[in-house]
């Protein structure tokens, strides 16, 4: 099948206005309806010269929200190892897709990402992507939680964080010596807090929903254990740690606790984690099985209540690609992780913007801005001379969410057939100008 | 009779979802079939030209067994399917394997699967044939909680208003889970008994009370369920000792007297004889353990006929 590729309305060489549009960047406290210049890949601080302005490609947004470039911090490409999953292509098609302009991946392919030479591969590949993409190196060999992994090569190499991403370094006195080394390069650990034998055969949140199934469960505590012990090691070594997906009520209140103490620490979580609880898991539907597991309402609340006052920084989609034949397994064997590119922004705003859990200058600093300054990235941010990353969001587009009509080459959603409201159309990626769908 | 009675369903996959009516009509039907297994010759001919694949993923003598005779006793065909030696070692899926059987026309598969879900899993995925849980992981196994439900009406005269104790692993027992719904449809109230390491969290919203304490627990019981303890449990540490386990939570005369004297024993099998019972009360006089055997049969070919043998597939 040939793959749908987005419509170029401008190169980055063009110099491009976007017009009408509501400008809304929370970096710069803008929130207003005005044009925007990019010329040179850049965004201008107000007009070119005026004889150079009939030369300008214009892009119409009017009744759009001109944004700045979504970033989503936790994306699995696959790329090396796992190409039927997914590819840095058809990933970063489907981040576009989605709105994004950059993204982090994760460095579990294989080989794993924990040498240079694997990250220049990605970046290799990633000179064709369609989003910007920052690869983050493992933080032990192999993450296997053994050896310390060549951080500093790998740093040289464009990495901007390091993390195992699906199983804590279990060893504290290596995860103590990652978070020294990391540290002394100045890049964030992401920490996937999870006790591996509190969790051991967990295939879904310990609750009634568990033991009605008949599945072992994986207790909350698997997860604040951990958070509990980064928290104290990061405040140990002052390395900042970032706290990958996190999906407890526990782990909001230490977030918290630790931000009030002054410990360097950042958290995110994934939108399916501010919206669904084990109670959907009633009909074994393996694309609700998730690392960590979908959580109880109260945790939700919890989790929204971190969302609303600061104390979860960003929200990530976790997109996880799994083959459609791996998830169309019995439960226990099915892989944990759902695609979420495409959908991540557009199940925040119905979700949380319209229920007024937070506003959407909280939406763009959780999708753009924090992430930005978590892994210190140049976008996120619609001052002039920054580059021009931009997202245009139509909050009116109404949509429902088809895994098979997206750009992952994984159909498996944890949110198929559901209804949302509001959508990226168009992504501006350091000038160019990419067309996912024809406005409504 | 213009309709053979049915039920309002294709699949049996455990008893949470089953109404009292439904229970009700299974276990009178599972009365008839008790009467023809209790005859000399003991086959009708009501599923005549159907056809049965027992598909075990995970060892079991007698529940497979069970299930055959109920097969053969109605006279449907029936192939069984056990997982070692098969396809399944040559890495064929769940979904492939009940594809490739369904595709040669089958009526029904009964199904055993060491996951939790595995029978739903096949209930979503196949289009034409029946599917019957035998036992799918910790979460149901639907005709062995009829058969103890039987059993009870059976011995009791009713369900309704009984005090049923299960006492052992609850936590990786399918057997409890449906023994606990269906009781709970049928109007006993139910209790559980046994180490906190082996009760799952949040039980009491089944609507059961809890004991950690056998004496306690079988007080005021009708009915004592006694589940098989899992040896394997011991490495994963739930218990420190069959030893220990066995002092604390098996079932010997001594401790039987504090129940009513009128209480039976039941146990879904096979005993570990001398840990979680008793020699003297598997084999003494409260002990219905090779009633609920035989009401299997009963059971079982109730609900295969109850499945299959409705009017819609008869024609007229």
């Amino acid at each position: 099948m040939e793959t749908r590729m987005p419509e170029i309305l401008a190169e980055s060489s063009d110099l491009v206005c976007i017009t009408g549009g509501r400008i809304l960047d929370p970096d710069s406290n803008r929130d207003e309806i005005a044009d925007l210049w990019i010329e040179n890949g850049l965004i201008l601080n107000g007009r070119p010269e005026q004889r150079h302005e009939k030369q300008a490609v214009v892009v119409d947004a009017t009744g759009k929200i001109v944004a700045p470039g979504l970033i989503d911090a936790r994306v699995y490409l696959r790329e090396p190892g796992f190409e039927y999953r997914e590819t840095v292509e058809s990933g970063t098609l489907a981040a576009g897709s989605g709105g994004f302009t950059s993204v982090l991946c994760m460095p579990d392919t294989n080989p794993v990402m924990d040498k240079a030479e694997v990250v220049r591969y990605v970046n290799g590949k990633a000179e064709t992507a369609h989003t910007r993409v920052f690869p983050v190196g493992a933080a032990t060999e192999n993450c296997d939680g053994r050896n310390l992994a060549e951080i500093g090569d790998m740093v040289d190499a464009g990495v901007v964080a390091v993390t195992d991403p699906n199983r804590t370094v279990s060893d504290a006195r290596l995860m103590r010596t990652v978070l020294e080394y990391a540290g002394m390069l100045s890049i964030p650990v992401i920490c996937h807090c999870e006790d591996s034998d509190l969790s051991a055969e967990g295939l879904m949140n310990e609750s009634y929903s568990s033991t009605r199934l008949g599945l072992a469960g994986n207790p909350n505590v698997a997860e604040d254990i951990i958070l509990a012990r980064d928290i104290m090691l990061a405040e140990l070594t002052e390395c900042p740690i970032h706290i990958a997906h996190l999906s407890t009520a526990g782990a909001v209140a230490l977030v918290r606790d630790a931000k009030a103490r002054g410990v360097r620490v950042s958290a995110e979580v994934s939108p399916y984690h501010c919206v669904l609880t084990d109670e959907a898991l009633d009909g074994y539907n393996t694309s609700l099985k998730l690392s960590p597991p979908l959580r109880s309402g109260d945790d939700v609340l919890a989790i929204r209540e971190g969302l609303r006052d600061g104390t979860i920084d960003a929200i990530v989609s976790d997109h996880a690609p799994y083959a459609v034949d791996e998830k169309t397994v019995e439960f226990a064997a099915a892989p944990s992780g759902s695609i979420g590119t495409e959908t991540v922004l557009s199940l925040v705003m119905t979700e949380l913007l319209d229920s007024g859990v937070i506003s959407m200058n909280q939406v763009l600093r959780l999708l753009s801005l924090n992430p930005a300054r978590i892994f210190g990235l140049s976008g996120g941010t619609l001052q002039p001379g920054a580059p021009a990353d931009i997202t245009l969001i139509d909050s009116d587009a109404s949509w429902t969410v088809s895994g098979e009509a997206g750009y992952s080459k994984s159909r498996s959603t944890a949110i198929q057939d559901r209804k949302l409201r509001g959508r990226a159309d168009t992504t501006v990626l350091g000038g160019q100008v990419l067309q996912w769908r024809a406005g409504s | 009779m213009t309709e053979a009675p049915g039920l309002n369903r294709r699949h049996l996959l455990g008893l949470e979802q089953l109404s009292r009516q439904e229970i009700d009509l299974i276990l009178d039907t599972a009365d008839s079939f008790r009467e023809v297994i209790d005859r000399p010759i003991r086959k009708v001919p009501a599923l005549r030209g159907r056809n049965i694949v027992n598909l075990f993923f995970e060892s079991s003598t007698r529940t497979r067994i069970s299930f055959e005779l109920a097969e053969k006793q109605l006279s449907a065909d029936s192939v069984n399917f056990t997982s070692s030696g098969s396809s399944v070692s040559k890495g064929e899926t769940l979904l492939d394997t009940a594809r490739n059987v369904e595709s040669m026309k089958v009526d029904c598969v009964v199904v055993r699967h060491p996951a939790s879900g595995a029978s739903h899993f096949l209930a979503d995925h196949l289009t034409q044939t029946t599917v019957i849980n035998a036992g799918d992981g910790a979460h149901e196994h639907p005709t062995q909680g009829l058969l103890d439900i039987h059993t009870i009406r059976d011995r009791l005269g009713n369900v309704d208003g009984k005090r049923v104790v299960i006492v052992g692993d609850i936590t990786h027992s399918r057997v409890a889970r449906s023994d606990i719904w269906g009781l709970r449809t049928m109007g006993a109230s139910v209790a559980v008994c046994g180490p906190p390491t082996m009760l799952p969290v949040d039980i009491e919203s089944m609507g059961v009370d809890v004991f950690h304490n056998l004496e306690e627990a079988i007080k005021d019981a009708d009915v004592i369920n006694m589940l098989r303890i899992q040896l394997e449990r011991q490495k994963g540490g739930l218990f420190p000792s069959l030893r220990e386990y066995s002092r604390l939570f098996g079932l010997n005369a001594e401790k039987l007297k504090h129940a009513k004297p009128d209480a039976i024993v039941m146990h879904p099998g096979p005993i570990n004889r001398g840990v979680e019972l008793d020699a003297s009360v598997a084999d003494g006089d409260r002990s219905v353990i090779l009633d609920q055997v035989t009401n299997g049969v009963a059971v079982r070919m109730a609900v295969l006929f109850l499945l299959l043998g409705g009017s819609d597939r008869d024609g007229d």
